[in-house]
This record gives structure tokens, C-alpha cells and sequence, in this order.
């Protein structure tokens, strides 16, 4: 006979199969418990489930908005992911994002009359500087002043955010904009170029696609990449190999910051085309569950932004014809994090049942 | 400077300070047993529109807190079961509760804002602050069941091998925690503003973590880091309404600038950062069955 009730055992090495399926159970348990909120509201689980998941992208227009979604949730997870190997938690992405907003935008209103081919590189190099150093404050902060980066980098959010308003209320206010809060349109060639006619998904997919390949490359094949997961699994063990502590988490800040500013100036340069104030759906927060989701692998994290992404579309379906508040989606993507760090369990501990007689 | 503009003042920073001093000391006694539990801000936020909502349906303050409270409790539960029973990663674990919070008070709050409530005055709850950080001073120091605690947040081992169970104490603490944060956040929503908006408490659940830093993990403290975040706030907000000739938003993120260079100037000490965190914190325990 065996006990009711399955006790904790430690592995003795991390279980790859479960790696790959604990994602799968997350999404499958949310799914279960998204229809079952779906009952207590009192609507036909099977309709709300098709409302949230199916109909959003069972046309060309909806999978390329899941592509416009998916793209900063993927850039800023990948970035995010040099920060979480290597056990700094950087959860201030959305400020990152929103200076580089605010550096690329700002290039793009300085040059709103002109239209050359260097205008949108250069925005997007901005972009990058922007991002990159937003998020080397809390690393100079965290190496320098020994100072929590998990604090740091959120309150610089709020910073940021501020600013961006001072900015589109004040200095960059559109003088023809009738005084509503939002700055002068770029030009035509500050914008990022669309894919397909009449298709909002644009050509900061490619550079998303680009960028995440790049990392692969980096965390595979380099060293770089191979000090960063060494330091992250054992601190003890890099110092000792002679890693320098300070300078990854000065890459791993940088880079981050640079791909979440790149993505805040995908998204003003691309579906936005000017700078006001809520240019993000907080992208930058939910990143974070993307980059989890995505067990930091870039195929892995493709594939969560692309799941989470649809959350975002799901909820505002569900607003339009279920007058379900969009804010669901918030309530769809704490459960699967949920369930995913719950279920990680299973990689490091078995259940087994203990033999009572 | 007449004395009356003096007393006004003070009267509004205890009243904004309150809050502050809440979510901090509850977070405190939950990072003292050795959890950091990042979701501060949700709680706080299902706190405030649980309360809320409750306060407009009962019309009973008695139920309004109490349920919320209740609703604190559900959260940091949550929370406690995956940390301590599936040991899960204690900062995604708390961003993730903080996520759920934020989506969760906004979907149940839609058709609550703009709906007119009666405040309830917010003296007793400024005096009960001051209360609480005394009377949790006073269990750590000087109460054996306040030892034990502490000795779990600094070893959880030695604390096992003594006979003490260290996933009930830590439970207890994460409860607590998560009832003084919606307490806060119901303050906020009845007492404080009165009112319900889409994440009302503004940052507060993460100044409040900051505060436990400050304050070097000793109670009395998060109350001075408390009154100098709560000053700060309203020394802005009335410098902004003196209409000086200087952007508004600069004096709105003077509260977050002023974390981050409160966190630098305590963090710079390593070594008091070192001897005064709990030695556990963030640490899973496994028993090893």
C-alpha cells in the first residue's frame, strides 16, 4: 500500500524532459482555471475560451497583431534573459523601454521635416543608448554602492515615466496639436517600414528575429555567454574560475537596456508614430513572465511572447464582445507564472510514493 | 510661518504616512523569517478594492476591513504555498502575486470608479500604525516566540534541528505580512482617498520594500524611513501647489529619487547590510525527506 499523499524528493540532476513540458502544464492549468473564472462570471466557458484564445487570430489582421504584440514582448525577454541567467533581477524593463522611447522619439521630432534613409537607424541607435543607459544606473548602483537592483531599477521606472510626460506635456509638445499631450509626428522615414500592406506588423519583427538569433549565438558559442550561466548556477564557482563579477553585470544591464529601448522605439516608431504618454501596455513588466515562460532559450521565449502576446489580444476581445475589464489579461498572465514556478518543481524534485507496508 | 500651517502639515503627512508604515512593518516580519515577498503592491491593491468594494455593497466599515484583510490573507497564502510547499523562486513568485494583484483589483474594480463613498476618518488607524511597530518590537525582542522567529529568518537549519517548524513559522509570517499590506491598501481606498482608481496605491508596495532596507530590518526604523518618504511626498506636492515656475513632474518622482539615493546611502555599507539582513532571506528550505 502506498501513502496518500507523494513526498519531495531532490533529483540528482535537473530533468530536461520536465524543462520542456513544465511550460506546457503552466498553459494547460491556466486554461482550466481561465474556464472556470469564465463559469463564475456566467458565461459559456467554450464561447469565452473561443472569444479569448481562437477568434483573435482566425484572421490574416489578427496574426499580424500577434506579431505586433509578440515583437517588444520577445525583445525585452531576450534581453531580459542575459540579466535573469546570470541571477540579476532587473524587473525595470518598462523604464528601460521608455527612455528609449524617449532618445529615438526625441531624434525623430528633431528631425520631423526630414526624410532620409539615416533618419530610422539612427533613431534606433538612439534608442538603444537610451535603454542601455537607463539600465546601467541600477548596475553602477548594484556593483558600486552594493545597492538591491530589484529596487532600484523599478522605482528608475516611474522616473522615467515622468519624464516622458514632462516631455509631451512641455518642450516636445505638437504646437498643432490643439495642446493634447503628445508630440509632432515623425516623419515618414523615421518610421518603421510595415511588412505587408495594410498589416500593422513592421520591420522591428526582423530586427526582434535578428537580435534573438544573435543571443542564441551568444549564450551557445561564446564565453561570454558561458560565464554569465556559470556565475549565475554557482557564484562561488565563477569567482573562482576568475570571472569578473562587475563587468557582467554591466553587459547583462546594458544589453538589456538596449534591446528594451530598441523595443520602445520599435513600438512609437512602428503602430504609434509619435511620442506621448502611454505608449506601453506595460511590455516591459510582462516581459518578464515571457522570459520565464520562455525558460530564457530564445526558441523558448518566440514561443511565450507569441502565448502571452495572445493574452493582450484575448482581453481586449473579451472587452468588445463579453464586457469581461481587458485587465483579465493581467489575471491570465500572473496565473500561468504561477503555475509555471509552481510546477518547476518537477525539474529539480520527483513525487514518489512512499511504500507503507 | 504660523503655527496652524505647522499642525496642518503634520496632520497630512500622518495621515499619508500611514500607509507606508503599514505594508512596511508587514513586509518586515515576513523578510525577518527569511521570505522576501515582492508582491507588496498587489496585495495592496486587492486590499484596497476588496475593501472598497465591500464598503459599497455592506455599507459596513466592520466588514470592509475585516473582509479585506481577509483578501490578504487568500493572497500572501498563495503565495506561501508556492515558496514554502512547491519552493518556488521567491522574486518571480512575488512578481508574479504582484501582476495577478494589479489585474485582478482592476477587473473587479471597473464599475467601482467614480462611485462616491463617505470616508472614514483615519485618526485611529494613524494611531494603531505607531501601535503595531511598537507591539511587533516588542515580539521580536523581547517574547521567545519572537527569537524563534529570527532564528528561522537567520538559519532555517539550526531552527529545524532545534524541533521548531520552520515552513508554519514562515507561514505565519507571510500572513501576516499579507494582512498588514491590504490593511494599507484599504486605508488608501476608504480612509485615504477616498475613492477607487486603477492602481491607486501609486508605487507605495515598493517604496514600502525599500523602507524594510532602510530601516536595516529593525522595526522602530521603518517608522522614521516611513514619516521621511511620507515628509517628502507632501513637501512636494505643496511646493507644487506654491506654482513655482519648475515642471510638476519633477516634483512627482522627487519620492523616487529620494529611494534611491536613501537605498544607496544605507546599501554603501556592506557590512551593515550583511549583519543586519536575515541570513536566510530568499533561501528555500528543503527537508531533505
Amino acid at each position: 500500500m502506498n501513502s496518500l499523499f507523494p513526498s519531495i524528493v531532490s533529483r540528482s540532476q535537473s530533468s530536461g524532459l520536465m524543462n520542456f513540458f513544465v511550460p506546457i502544464i503552466s498553459i494547460v492549468l491556466t486554461l482550466i482555471t481561465g474556464s472556470i473564472i469564465f463559469v463564475l462570471l456566467g458565461f459559456d466557458p467554450v464561447y469565452a475560451l473561443y472569444t479569448f484564445f481562437i477568434s483573435p487570430i482566425s484572421s490574416t489582421y489578427g496574426i499580424s497583431e500577434l506579431f505586433v504584440k509578440a515583437t517588444p514582448l520577445a525583445l525585452i525577454a531576450i534581453g531580459l534573459s542575459y540579466c535573469f541567467k546570470n541571477n540579476i533581477y532587473n524587473i525595470g524593463a518598462e523604464g528601460q523601454l521608455t527612455m528609449g522611447a524617449i532618445f529615438g522619439g526625441g531624434i525623430g521630432i528633431l528631425f520631423h521635416d526630414t526624410n532620409a534613409f539615416w533618419l530610422l537607424p539612427l533613431m534606433i541607435f538612439a534608442g538603444a543608448i537610451g535603454g542601455a543607459l537607463w539600465g546601467l544606473i541600477p548596475a553602477i548602483l548594484k556593483t558600486k554602492f552594493n545597492t538591491n537592483e530589484i529596487l532600484t531599477s523599478l522605482m528608475l521606472v516611474y522616473v522615467a515615466l515622468f519624464i516622458l510626460d514632462y516631455l509631451v506635456v512641455g518642450p516636445w509638445k505638437d504646437p498643432f496639436g490643439y495642446s493634447f499631450p503628445k508630440s509632432r509626428p515623425f516623419s515618414e522615414s523615421g518610421r518603421m517600414p510595415l511588412l505587408f500592406d495594410g498589416l500593422r506588423v513592421h520591420f522591428g519583427l526582423i530586427i526582434t528575429l535578428f537580435l534573438i538569433f544573435i543571443s542564441w549565438f551568444i549564450f551557445a558559442k561564446t564565453i561570454f555567454g558561458f560565464q554569465l550561466k556559470v556565475s549565475g548556477y554557482s557564484p562561488k564557482a565563477a569567482r573562482y574560475a576568475g570571472f569578473n563579477q562587475t563587468t557582467l553585470v554591466f553587459f547583462a544591464f546594458a544589453i538589456c537596456g538596449a534591446f528594451a529601448g530598441i523595443a520602445g522605439l520599435a513600438e512609437v516608431s512602428g503602430p504609434i508614430g509619435l511620442l506621448y504618454r502611454d505608449i506601453s501596455p506595460n511590455y516591459g513588466f510582462t516581459a518578464i513572465i515571457v522570459a520565464f515562460l520562455g525558460r530564457l532559450h530564445p526558441i523558448g521565449i518566440i514561443f511565450a511572447s507569441l502565448v502571452i502576446a495572445l493574452t493582450y489580444l484575448g482581453a481586449e476581445d473579451a472587452q468588445l464582445f463579453l464586457q469581461i475589464p481587458s485587465a483579465v489579461g493581467f489575471i491570465f498572465q500572473g496565473l500561468v507564472l504561477f503555475y509555471l514556478l509552481g510546477a518547476e518543481l518537477l525539474i529539480n524534485y520527483k513525487l514518489t510514493y512512499k511504500k507503507l507496508l | 510661518m504660523n503655527l496652524d500651517l505647522i499642525l496642518g502639515i503634520l496632520q497630512i503627512v500622518l495621515i499619508a504616512t500611514t500607509p507606508l508604515v503599514f505594508a512596511g512593518i508587514g513586509e518586515l516580519v515576513t523578510e525577518k523569517s527569511g521570505v522576501l515577498n515582492l508582491g507588496v503592491e498587489g496585495m495592496m491593491l486587492v486590499g484596497a478594492v476588496s475593501a472598497f468594494i465591500i464598503l459599497v455593497i455592506t455599507g459596513s466599515y466592520f466588514l470592509a476591513f475585516f473582509l479585506s484583510i481577509l483578501s490578504g490573507i487568500i493572497m500572501s497564502g498563495l503565495f506561501a504555498f508556492l515558496v514554502l510547499f512547491l519552493m518556488s523562486n521567491q522574486i518571480a513568485t512575488g512578481l508574479a502575486l504582484t501582476i495577478f494583484g494589479i489585474g485582478l483589483s482592476s477587473m473587479l474594480g471597473k464599475q467601482y470608479i467614480g462611485t462616491p463613498i463617505d470616508g472614514l476618518s483615519p485618526w485611529f488607524f494613524v494611531i494603531f500604525s505607531f501601535l503595531i511597530v511598537f507591539l511587533v518590537s516588542y515580539f521580536f525582542y523581547k517574547t521567545k516566540a519572537g527569537l524563534i522567529l529570527r532564528a528561522v529568518g537567520e538559519s532555517h537549519n539550526s531552527a529545524h534541528a532545534l524541533g521548531y517548524s520552520v515552513i508554519k513559522i514562515r507561514f505565519l509570517s507571510i500572513i501576516f505580512g499579507g494582512s498588514m499590506c491590504a490593511l494599507a491598501g484599504s486605508y488608501i481606498s476608504i480612509c485615504y482617498a477616498p475613492m477607487w482608481q486603477e492602481g491607486m496605491t501609486a508605487g507605495r508596495g515598493w517604496i514600502a520594500l525599500a523602507l524594510v532596507v532602510f530601516a536595516t530590518w529593525k522595526p522602530e526604523r521603518v517608522l522614521i524611513g516611513a514619516y521621511i518618504f511620507g515628509g517628502v511626498t507632501i513637501l512636494q506636492m505643496n511646493l507644487q501647489a506654491l506654482g513655482l515656475r519648475f515642471p510638476g513632474q519633477f516634483f512627482s518622482m522627487a519620492p523616487y529619487v529620494a529611494t534611491i539615493i536613501v537605498l544607496v546611502l544605507i546599501s554603501s555599507n556592506k557590512l551593515r547590510i550583511k549583519l543586519s539582513a536575515p541570513a536566510s532571506l530568499t533561501i528555500p528550505f528543503y527537508k531533505g525527506r
